[in-house]
């Protein structure tokens, strides 16, 4: 077993950045206020000292202009790795992420190469309003190109972000706002994740929870509650969307054949979707109950923390619809 | 400027070279050899050829929809690029892109775009990569006055500005984006260069049908860039002699009259280049013979390669998505 410590998942970023970027001189961060000011969330703090101005640059505000520069800089020989401060304003930077960076290998028949990371935050919590706690992955999941990653834990985030760095594909990297204080244990020593390989966050034998970066936690909650009524619940934990790891939630809802799939993204059109889909057309007949979904209510994110909860699904939610799948013996 | 007479060859080669690959393009075009999307780039010959042989071979661009141009200057292959039109295996994506995405990395071509403005990233991160790993390469980002209206030309001006980067932004105004007219859509009280000039880019206007004005233009902002005090701007006036696009036929659209483009025919920079060199007795009348026998057996060979090179297999659709 290597040494372990405890850490929080901002300091494992933090790692995973300041080693990646001792190992190969390509590696660079770009973004608004991550050098000097450390990072508006601190993920990026003392990294300017270390590594100096010219890899740890601070940008104007100009998502479009420094995204697109990241993508020059990818096709060109560099390793970048730019922070967008909120995923909502991904959208400033779309073009740049959907027809430039995800495209670029294809069009070229596979000449052009785009390294690039884009590490953003999700999440409601905060009560920052409607333009700072969407949860957006489900748009950039959306399309062929681009890699998604979901962290939940401080040992997943800086594994995969280490992993997602060394890749040759534009990877979008979500961190959620409200678990970066979230604590776990983390080998001393180097150590990757691949993408694409999901992660069993607790064994159950009745139902199984897949759950994403925030919402592991509210499944992990939400099976303790169950373990107290004799239900034993699974979580899995996809960690990658794109490349999403069918197998293990196949081969967890074959076992258990009850699914509820937890995400923070809006409900309609996202990622439960895509999951429920997944698993009504490979796994059918292992199933005992109607396949269910819970996702952030379809409305922008309201500020007052008494309607900003109730967008987001919690752990009572899943409880109950995690009961309702037991009809008969419940 | 000395301009020697292997300089003055090398341009009238490219422009010619660039002239006649946009006709057989034409010509293959409604044969219904080339398919998708085609912008033609007859009449604006002297503006990528001035600029890329200003170029090192090491240094890169980015194009545009309108791009056939930019790669041939830069040193593309017509085989490859003539088959990628034709959406061929042989072409420089394998048919995967197409006119609108030829791009050839290992000369530097990092591409043209199919969206209006879409290489002013790509353009000024290449320039900030070329600037971390002090290669003194330097970045020449093609666009049209159409593309000068878009956001993101204030966002990279700004950082390319403040960071000093080797990238030369190359405005080439041709009149037109799509159908409308360049003064009907863009402020001309000020050139567009003026807007460069807001963030500290030295500024040229040159005529864009003068390669040698172009070139001259191009030296001067290639020099500043690699002796690493930054990045320039050119806007070169040009005419686009042809459509939009090849489905932009007649006068239909009604963005021009026909006295308006036989006048601006006259000025067509081939045909006056040609004229200028046998006047000033820099090129004999042999010497250019020669060069479009060249030309021509060329493009011959490179329908030839067309003619040779099959349709890539249905089974090719999921390869290239990831690296
Ligand atoms: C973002 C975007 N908007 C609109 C278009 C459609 N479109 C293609 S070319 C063009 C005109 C571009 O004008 P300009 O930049 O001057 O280049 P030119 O065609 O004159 O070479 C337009 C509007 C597009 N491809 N991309």
């Amino acid at each position: 077993m290597p040494e372990m410590r405890e850490i929080t998942i901002v300091e494992a970023l933090r790692e995973a950045l300041a080693e990646e970027m001792s190992r190969d001189p390509t590696v660079f961060l770009m973004g608004e206020d991550i050098g000097r000011a450390n990072g508006v969330f601190n993920v990026t703090a003392g990294l300017q000292d270390e590594f100096g101005k010219e890899r740890v640059i601070d940008t104007p505000i100009s998502e479009a202009g420094f995204t697109g520069m990241g993508v020059g800089a990818a096709l060109t020989g560099m390793r970048p790795v730019i922070e967008i401060l909120f995923c909502d304003f991904m959208t400033l930077a779309m073009d740049q992420i959907v027809n430039q960076a995800a495209k670029l290998h294809y069009m070229t028949g596979g000449q052009a190469k785009v390294p690039l990371v884009i590490r953003t935050l999700m999440g409601a919590g905060r009560g920052a309003a409607a333009q700072h706690s969407q949860s957006l992955h489900a748009w950039v999941a959306h399309i062929p190109g681009l890699k998604v990653v979901m962290p939940s834990t401080p040992y997943d985030a800086k594994g995969l972000l280490k992993s997602a760095i060394r890749d040759d594909n534009p990877v979008v990297f979500f961190e959620d706002k409200m678990s970066y204080q979230v604590k776990g244990l983390v080998p001393v020593g180097e150590y990757t994740i691949p993408l694409g390989v999901a992660d069993v966050k607790r064994v159950g034998g009745d139902v199984t929870f897949i759950a994403t970066s925030s919402m592991v936690q509210v499944a992990l909650a939400a099976a303790e509650m169950l373990a107290q009524e004799g239900i034993s619940a699974e979580v899995v934990d996809p960690r990658t969307l794109k490349p999403l790891d069918k197998e293990t939630i196949l081969e967890s809802v074959k076992k258990t054949g009850r699914v509820v799939i937890i995400d923070e993204g809006y409900l309609s059109y996202g990622v439960t979707a895509e999951i429920a889909a997944i698993i009504a057309d490979e796994a059918f007949d292992y199933l005992d109950a109607p396949v269910k979904r819970l996702g952030a209510m379809d409305v922008p994110v309201p500020m007052v923390p008494v309607l900003e909860q109730a967008t987001v699904p919690n752990a009572e939610q899943l409880v109950t619809t995690a009961r309702s799948l037991f009809g008969r013996r419940y | 400027m000395e301009i020697d007479r292997q300089l003055l060859r090398e341009m009238y080669y490219h422009m010619r070279r660039i002239r006649r690959f946009e006709e057989t393009a034409e010509e293959l075009y409604k044969r219904g050899t080339v398919v998708g999307l085609l912008h033609l780039y007859i009449g604006e010959e002297a503006v990528a050829t001035g600029v890329c042989l200003a170029l090192r071979d090491d240094d890169y661009i980015t194009s545009t929809h309108r791009g056939h141009g930019h790669l041939l200057a830069k040193g593309g292959d017509p085989k490859r690029l003539l088959a990628e039109l034709c959406g061929r295996v042989g072409g420089y994506c394998r048919g995967k892109g197409g006119s609108m995405h030829a791009a050839d990395l290992s000369l530097g071509i990092l591409g043209a775009n199919g969206v209006v403005g879409g290489g002013f990233g790509i353009a000024t991160g290449a320039a900030l990569s070329a600037k971390m790993r002090r290669s003194g390469q330097v970045v020449a980002c093609f666009f049209g006055d159409g593309a000068a209206n878009q956001g993101l030309f204030m966002e990279v001006l700004n950082m390319a500005a403040i960071w000093k980067l080797p990238v030369i932004y190359v405005c080439e105004n041709n009149g037109f984006g799509q159908y409308t007219r360049y003064e009907e859509a863009t402020v001309t009280d000020q050139p567009i260069g003026a807007r460069a000039a807001a963030f500290g880019l030295p500024t040229a206007q040159v005529d864009g049908n003068d390669v040698i004005a172009v070139y001259q233009a191009a030296i001067q902002a290639v020099q500043s860039a690699r002796a690493g005090e930054g990045p320039s701007f050119i806007e070169a006036r040009t005419y686009r002699l042809r459509g939009h696009h090849m489905g932009d036929v007649g006068f239909a659209r009604r963005y021009r009259t026909k006295e308006e483009l036989e006048e601006h025919l006259k000025q067509e920079p081939v045909g006056r280049f040609h004229r200028w060199l046998l006047e000033q007795q820099l090129l004999t009348e042999a010497e250019i013979e020669e060069l479009e026998a060249r030309i021509e057996t060329e493009l011959q060979e490179a329908i030839e390669f067309v003619n040779s090179s099959p349709v890539p297999d249905v089974s090719e659709i999921m390869e290239h998505i990831y690296a």
